[in-house]
């Protein structure tokens, strides 16, 4: 068998830090997400200037020392907007992954105990629907109706998010249920949602956790994509897909209202998906095996 | 100048030392067997001769055929020599065909990309080579496609896809394990046809020494990564003159002591006129659905103590049926009852009394629970009169102790033991509440044959110890054999024979009986001939 | 086979109510009262009873629902409410656009992932893998209207090879209008098929795993025929699967590209519609492109029949 050191994936999960550690995307990634919670959390005590403060004679600076990422039009400080801008896409993010698991893995795991029924069926059929209606048409027939809002889009995000969740943990659960320690679980008499509970999800966690963290780099990019077409937060709230919006027109002033924004995207979502990655391979079973 | 010639094979992968001077060798038209367990190296030499290693392997020594080293050669010559002047066969059928691909197209393949001849021409000696295999084209048209033929056809295809070019080199390993022994007894029939014919060398692997011993001309017996004893297969076998050859044949046949008290007294398990039908999806578009009847109207009984084996090939209905007795399977018809109390599904009362221990050692473990989680997960079956605290403890004590583990196991994770071990804490989940009935569905059937025979003396120990019964569910005779006191013979979901186990051996009534006794491979038989 | 299909067929008919009840029920149901919701509150109550009577308001849901739909049926999509022109011939004029921006990001899509993703599993482990790898981590990380303007500010406004946005129409020509297209195509394809590209390596590589692959290795083929013959036509079907789902995207990201461009495509006019509160526009396009992912998921469904043998007995 395999030494302590190495985190198998029918290991419990002590040792999992240490095989995370060893995985360089793991850990570049892990840094580079931490570094964005980081601002996002420090913006609520501290930003260097107030991020709705306009000083028009000061417009469209490009970085200063007293303007780290320089003024958009109204003056006002790009570095601050980013600072607030993070935490709009991280919350916006993170409530939208968390409606899809809450939402998605019951739903998954519920269609796989009942695997083959009209039940199951029913559940898929409909998740294959939502699939039909990307967040951003979503967030298209909810603005039509009750008007653009950050929260309209975490509920658009969110409800692409259930299918993705519910499909996954279906499929995941499925190749569970094949397996003899769950027979061994029945002739003991348990019940579909108790071996759900105390069996199933327990070994599907590793794969929701990779899904998830790719869930919240598709929910940043969603996010700023509706924010970006005006379906998202409103002014004054920052948000990047918003600054990118402003910026188009003035690209050929300020090029670097148009490229901070756009790197603070790429490098979060960067960040979320070498995290992913890294977390997938210490995951994986068949990297296990060659590494025994 | 030998066919194949083998000398000091060294073979690591990554920094794991694999294969430690290996040497052998094979004249043409003969056949060598190699034998060992699980992790002696026996695939890894035939992958080396194939050279078809992982990318990290590092290989040193000579593989010689017809006197030139194939370790030398250069992946573009190997191409050359792979399908043309060596062939093989591997032991999954059902994965060992592209799915999309027709069986024609496939067994072509080796003819055409070796440039004897263009597609077409190859497509119908493809049709040729496939009715030298037992496929002919007018009930196996080439055009079909891997999915639609059932397991040993696969593997004729896969036979014919080595031999199309007809190699001076056959490599087969483990090409029957995952087959029924009438099914497996007709593939090795093939092979020694295909062999004889040819005038090929044909290196055969495996890990049963009865398949052996009907089949191969000379012998080479593997552990760990060395060659512990070759010579020819009689000589070898009768002699026994390595320590690890005659542990290896005595553990094949091992029989586990009895107590030969007879067991008996009141029935532990009634089975009475039971039926099991699955809904069959329409062949046509809006025909009717049909059924199929797994288990068809089957009656049995095991007495306190009586260890009963059930036998039949893949598809006879006898896992059916111990599902259904299990109560995973809800039956249409009959009743089973368990220390006289009819078996309810929904009332778990009623199944205290009956536990199981699956095949698979590593499969039947959930990976994030600990053994105490894990033996005590019977104790749902009490309820509120699950044991708890000091009792609790006592019990995963005993029921460790009683499989020959350590009480200190109990903290230890699943992934910590070996496949025998394993094996042990399955007997122990089962024992834990004190059962009147173990179903042993395969159970030992994939350990190594050492491995086997300790599981074995365990089992005969505590059934009679505990006068616990068992229900012996295999396909392989001999261990059914060994441990039995009843057999039941099972075909087409109906029990055709049943009798104490010696006399249903040595004397089978049923034609079907006769039919699988026959196929099973036995070392006595083969010595003896 | 035939069991295979009119399942598929019965899921699309029943995928496409499903979803024309639901964007029904958002837009006609929810706001209450559609035309007041369209005027807005200080409506003039005669302009009001005029939209109300357009709209057939005072007919219960259902039999507006049914009208609705059998109107779509014959290509009657009703009739707009700020443009007062039948929608039908909106949307006809603005597919004018979209769909060949959604049929040359596709293949563009699939141009650039297929090979990449061959090539990277062919070369394992290698430089070549190794780049790839990076810079599609990079394409899938970069939101698509990002890559837009920063297309546009090299490409029109340093370089002027291409005008920065804006639609001449076909009529002044075929490459002219595809020459205007050609940005916009690009900025949407280049994300989409650095995630196709890594699918089809990692299916590849997980064909790559499997026992037929060995037996064919075992028969004589190289490598790189083996990949070829065998690994990349089982890889397929996953790949397929994502393709589908990508097609929603594709369309989705459509919308939004085109408002970069300035391209008068089906993306500004639902967009228009939502600031018009012209909701039969906004609910006919969001049914059309829901229409058309559920067809080509559809369509992807059906070439599985192609690939995949085991289906075709169904």
């Amino acid at each position: 068998m395999a030494d302590a050191g190495i985190a198998s994936i029918d290991l419990p999960r002590g040792s999992l830090l240490r095989a995370a550690l060893r995985s360089p995307s793991f850990v570049a990634g892990a840094i580079v997400t931490l570094l964005f919670v980081g601002i996002a959390l420090l913006s609520f005590v501290w930003t260097p200037y107030d991020f709705a403060a306009q000083d028009i004679p000061n417009k469209l600076h490009a970085p200063t020392a007293a303007h780290w990422f320089g003024t958009d039009q109204y003056g006002r400080d790009v570095f601050s907007q980013i600072l607030v801008g993070a935490r709009t896409s991280l919350a916006v993010a993170l409530i939208a992954v968390t409606v899809g698991v809450g939402v998605g893995v019951p739903l998954g795991l519920w269609a796989a105990a009942r695997r083959g029924t009209l039940l199951d069926e029913t559940i898929m059929r409909l998740n294959d629907l939502v699939f039909a209606f990307p967040a951003l048409l979503i967030a298209i027939l909810i603005t039509a109706v009750f008007g653009p809002s950050a929260t309209n889009a975490v509920i658009a995000i969110g409800i692409f998010n259930i299918p993705v969740f519910a499909r996954l943990s279906r499929a995941a659960a499925l190749s569970i249920w094949t397996r003899d320690f769950i027979l061994a679980a029945r002739v003991a008499g348990k019940g579909a949602t108790r071996i759900s509970l105390e069996h199933i999800l327990p070994n599907i966690l590793n794969t929701l956790v990779v899904q998830i963290t790719i869930q919240f780099s598709l929910g940043i990019l969603a996010e700023a994509a509706l924010a970006y077409v005006g379906l998202g937060a409103q002014p004054p709230t920052p948000s990047w897909g918003k600054m990118l919006a402003d910026s188009q027109t003035l690209i050929s002033l300020a090029p670097h209202l148009a490229i901070i924004p756009g790197v603070a995207i790429v490098l979060t979502v960067l960040g979320l998906n070498l995290m992913g990655d890294g977390l997938r391979d210490i995951f994986d079973p068949r990297l296990q095996r060659s590494r025994q | 100048m030998s066919l194949l010639e083998i000398s000091d094979l060294k073979l690591a992968i990554g920094p794991v030392p694999i294969l430690h001077g290996i040497d052998l060798r094979l004249e043409p038209g003969r056949v060598l067997g190699i034998i060992g367990e699980s992790g002696s190296g026996k695939s890894m030499t035939a992958l080396s001769i194939m050279r078809l290693l992982p990318a990290s392997a590092t290989v040193s020594g000579t593989i010689r055929l017809d006197g030139a080293d194939l370790l030398q050669k250069s992946e573009r010559d190997m191409c050359a020599i792979r399908g043309r002047d060596v062939g093989m066969v591997f032991q999954e059928p059902m994965t060992a065909l592209d799915p999309l691909k027709t069986i024609g197209d496939q067994v072509a393949e080796t003819i055409w990309v070796h440039g004897k001849m263009n597609r077409r021409d190859a497509l119908a000696e493809a049709d040729r080579v496939l009715e030298r295999v037992g496929l002919p084209a007018a009930q196996f048209p080439r055009t079909r496609f891997p999915h639609e033929l059932s397991g040993g056809q696969r593997q004729r295809v896969v036979i014919a896809s080595a031999i199309a070019l007809r190699p001076k080199l056959l490599i087969a390993d483990e090409p029957t394990t995952a087959l029924d022994v009438t099914t497996q007894a007709r593939i090795l029939e093939l092979l020694k046809r295909l062999v004889a014919e040819d005038g090929m060398g044909l290196i055969f692997i495996t890990h049963d020494l009865a398949v052996v011993a009907g089949l191969a001309d000379d012998v080479v017996v593997m552990r760990h990564g060395e060659v512990v004893e070759s010579g020819a297969t009689r000589e070898v076998f009768r002699a026994l003159a390595h320590p690890y050859t005659r542990q290896l044949f005595e553990a094949s046949a091992h029989v586990p002591p009895r107590d030969p008290s007879l067991p008996g007294g009141e029935p532990v398990l009634t089975v009475d006129g039971l039926v099991r039908d699955y809904r069959v999806p329409p062949q046509r578009l809006f025909g009717p659905a049909g059924a199929f009847r797994a288990v068809d109207n089957v009656s049995l009984t095991i007495e306190r103590g009586e260890n009963v084996g059930l036998v039949g090939e893949s598809g006879s209905g006898k896992s059916t049926l111990a599902r259904a007795i299990m109560a995973l399977e809800t039956a249409q018809a009959g009743s089973i009852r368990i220390d006289g109390v009819p078996l309810d599904g929904r009332d778990l009362k009623t199944r205290r009394k009956l536990q199981v221990v699956f095949q698979d050692p590593y499969g039947s473990f959930d990976p994030r629970q600990r053994v105490d989680t894990l033996v005590t997960e019977p104790f749902h079956l009490l309820g509120t009169d699950a044991p708890r605290g000091a009792e609790r403890r006592r019990r995963i004590d005993a029921a460790l102790t009683n499989v020959g583990l350590a009480p200190s196991d109990a903290e230890k994770y699943i992934h910590e033991f070996s496949g025998g071990q394993r094996q042990r804490i399955a007997i122990a989940r089962a024992l834990i509440i004190e059962p009147s009935l173990i179903i042993l569905d395969e159970a030992v059937s994939a350990l190594d044959v050492s491995i086997r025979a300790q599981i074995l003396d365990l089992l005969a120990e505590l059934s009679d110890r505990l006068a616990i019964s068992y229900l012996f569910i295999s396909h392989d005779l001999s261990v059914v054999r060994s441990i039995t006191d009843r057999v039941l013979v099972m075909k087409s979901g109906k029990i055709v024979e049943s009798g104490p186990t010696a006399e249903v051996f040595a004397n089978p009534q049923h034609p079907y009986t006769r039919d699988l006794l026959a196929a099973t491979p036995s070392l006595e038989r083969a010595l003896a001939e | 086979m035939s069991t295979y299909l009119l399942g598929r067929l019965g899921s699309l008919v029943i995928s496409l109510l499903v979803a024309s009840i639901v964007i029904f029920l958002i837009l006609e149901v929810v706001p209450g009262d559609p035309a007041q919701f369209m005027l807005g509150m200080n409506a003039q109550p005669d302009t009001l009873a005029a939209l109300r009577e357009q709209l057939g308001l005072d007919q219960p849901a259902f039999s507006r629902y049914v009208t609705w739909l059998f109107g779509m049926l014959h290509g009657d999509l009703g009739i707009s409410y700020t443009y007062k022109t039948p929608v039908t011939e909106l949307v006809l004029q603005r597919l004018g656009v979209s769909l060949p921006l959604a049929v040359l990001s596709l293949s563009l899509t699939i141009l650039i992932a297929f090979p990449a993703g061959i090539l990277a599993a062919a070369k394992r482990n290698s430089r070549t893998d190794f780049a790839v790898m990076g810079v599609t981590q990079f394409g899938v990380a970069v939101p698509n209207f990002w890559f837009a303007i920063l297309l546009v500010w090299v490409f029109a406004v340093i370089l002027h090879w291409f005008s920065a946005g804006g639609f001449p129409g076909w009529d002044k020509g075929l490459w002219i209008g595809l020459r205007s297209l050609i940005l916009p195509a690009i900025a949407l394809a280049l994300p989409q098929a650095s995630i196709l590209a890594r699918v089809m390596r990692s299916a590849l590589l997980d064909t790559l795993e499997e026992d037929y692959i060995r037996s064919a290795r075992a028969r004589g083929l190289s490598q790189r025929a083996t990949l070829w013959r065998h690994a990349v036509r089982n890889a397929l079907i996953p790949v397929l699967t994502i393709v589908g789902l990508q097609f929603a995207f594709l369309l989705a990201g459509a919308i939004i590209i085109e408002n970069v461009f300035f391209l008068p495509g089906l993306g500004r006019l639902i967009f228009q519609g939502i600031t018009q509160r012209d909701l039969i526009v906004v609910k006919s396009v969001v049914m059309l492109l829901v229409f058309a992912v559920i067809l080509v998921n559809f369509l992807v469904d059906l070439s599985y029949i192609a690939v995949d043998p085991r289906l075709r007995r169904r």
